[in-house]
């Protein structure tokens, strides 16, 4: 029995290794091996620090990083901002049928592809589209007006593609929240807004950490919102990424960036869960 | 804020209105998308020229259907083969996962968790090309030494479903792992009393009791590879999946083709969430 179970421990631990092994762990070890190294001749290299001094020493990178990081955590504010009430709402307003509805509701959006989402934003905010064409009718605007391609659009297209991500932890919160808490704080002189400081929001934290965690890197790592609705002077770090691996080929570069993108990450999901008290395993497992 | 607390009526007819105009924003995008699939003209653009079912059915130029789309068509094929697989293997190792962390307590169990957590947290372009490279290395260092030319570590498609498939058994593993948890162990203990050895036991009472969240976690890995672009992006070859091919398509600029064909996914993917959420009703 004993080595039965033994069998059994090593027959499922192999494809977890296996997986996270050689798709996760040496593939990125080989990535920041490969950002160490410079090419100084034909087939020759050494190594050295040389791709991130580039990264450090050209202000179009840099600017460029830093630009992503500060419209990533904006665009988490943003959709935290939005989410909040409406995860409210159907956690504690909504009643029956009507909350699951709602619920459900909020996942519609997400069983489509980021691209179809992306692209019916472009329908809209476009020269010839739909919210250009009604200011005209209004009255409001004497030609077409351009709403796309600009750093306001792309936040529009990274809110709506990652609310769903801020609104379901929020929910799964807020719904273990017990009313007679709320009561409470009410009947001992609360405030509504001393009741949302005091009681809901802590308790939400963990679902508002997970949440933000999550909008967060899925705004930083993306990539079609940025190409698709933002303009010339938009770039996103992604897209450096992009060039160098596919358009210019420069592979060493590209690791060295993408190495940058995950330390950026790692640093701010790291600060987050630390600045709150929050578990990787907690929050996301 | 609850029912049981009375609000000024001001108040919750705002917040009303607020929850209103929400839904509206989320479906906005998608309805236009919806709708201009029936325009009968060039761009998916006011003004409307007129209903048309051309771009679906359509067979002559300038305007050329969906179902008369060969590239759009063989993408779709690529995409659900892709999606497939994925989902296979996702599971398959997903399931074995979940079964790893909740039956053993081993050294070294705390840190495997915390990494099998960690590709939802490394951006998915930076996935696509840490595979790339490491992919790559092989390729050139089996060529170097045996010079043998191993085509599938190559940009193409088993570098797609390898990449996909790196985050989504992750996803995989958290909803098998979630129902796995809930299970009630003495019902496995019963059948290995009654004389079933270990493998039976879980065949025929666990693997059942599973199931709801192992089609769940299918449906949900197929819909995410299907979806799944910035990974993709960095890893495909020559056949592109249909997130690619309509990325290529947009950046020339869009016909009403492109709506028809989101109209169809759409469609598509609301039909496949009803099952899933059928299926789990039923269970």
């Amino acid at each position: 029995m004993q080595s039965q179970a033994r069998l059994g421990f090593f027959l499922l631990l192999t494809p977890l290794l296996l997986w996270l092994g050689l798709l996760i762990l040496i593939p990125h070890v080989d990535m920041a091996l490969l950002s160490l190294r410079e090419r100084v001749g034909v087939g020759q290299y050494t190594t050295s620090l040389a791709n991130y001094g580039i990264f450090f020493g050209e202000p179009l990178y840099m600017w460029t990083f830093l630009r992503t990081a500060v419209m990533s955590v904006l665009a988490t504010v943003i959709t935290l901002i939005i989410a909040f009430p409406v995860a409210y709402y159907i956690a504690k307003m909504a009643r029956g049928r009507t909350r699951s509805a709602l619920f459900l509701l909020c996942l519609v959006p997400f069983w489509v592809s980021e691209l179809v989402r992306t692209f019916g934003w472009m329908i809209l905010l476009r020269e010839t589209g739909l919210f250009s064409s009604l200011l005209q009718w209004a009255g409001l605007a004497t030609g077409p007006v351009e709403m796309l391609y600009n750093d306001a659009a792309i936040m529009v297209g990274l809110v709506y593609t990652s609310m769903l991500f801020m609104v379901v932890p929020l929910v799964t919160t807020l719904e273990s929240l017990d009313d007679a808490v709320i009561e409470a704080g009410y009947d001992l002189g609360g405030s509504g807004l001393s009741v949302l400081r005091e009681i809901i929001i802590p308790h939400a934290m963990p679902g508002i950490v997970s949440g933000s965690i999550v909008v967060f890197m899925l705004s930083l790592g993306n990539y079609l919102t940025p190409t698709m609705l933002g303009g010339k002077d938009s770039l996103w770090f992604t897209e450096l990424i992009y060039s160098q691996f596919i358009v210019r080929f420069n592979w060493e570069l590209g690791a060295a960036f993408g190495f940058m993108l995950l330390f950026l990450s790692s640093v701010i999901v790291w600060g987050t869960l630390r600045l709150t008290g929050q578990t990787l395993e907690r929050t996301m497992g | 804020m609850i029912p049981s607390i009375p609000q000024p009526r001001a108040f919750r007819a705002a917040y009303m209105a607020y929850v209103l105009l929400f839904f509206v924003y989320l479906a906005l995008p998608l309805v236009v998308v919806a709708v201009f699939a029936f325009n009968d003209s060039q761009f998916p653009s006011l003004p409307w020229e007129g209903f048309t079912w051309n771009w679906f059915f359509g067979d002559e130029r300038p305007m050329i259907g969906v179902f008369h789309e060969r590239p759009i068509l063989r993408a779709i094929g690529t995409s659900a083969i892709v999606g497939s697989c994925v989902a296979l293997l996702s599971v398959a190792v997903g399931t074995s996962n979940a079964f790893l962390f909740n039956r053993y307590r081993f050294r070294g169990r705390g840190l495997l968790y915390v990494l099998m957590l960690l590709p939802l947290v490394i951006p998915g372009i930076v996935l696509g090309i840490s595979i790339l490279v490491f992919s790559s290395t092989v390729a050139n260092g089996l060529w170097d030494a045996v010079k043998y030319d191993a085509e599938m570590l190559r940009p193409g498609l088993v570098l797609v479903v390898l990449g996909q498939f790196s985050f989504i058994t992750t996803i995989a593993t958290l909803v098998i792992s979630a129902r796995l948890q809930k299970f009630d162990q003495t019902l496995e203990e019963a059948a290995l009393n009654l004389g079933a050895d270990r493998l039976t036991a879980v065949r025929t009472i666990t693997i059942p009791y599973l199931m709801p969240a192992i089609i769940g976690a299918l449906v949900v890995a197929f819909l995410m590879s299907f979806e799944n672009f910035n990974t993709t992006l960095m890893l495909v070859g020559s056949d592109a999946p249909l997130t690619v091919a309509m990325f290529d398509r947009l950046k020339e600029g869009s016909t009403p083709l492109l709506n028809a064909v989101s109209l169809l996914l759409m469609i598509g993917s609301s039909l496949l969430a009803l099952v899933m959420i059928a299926f789990q009703r039923r269970s």
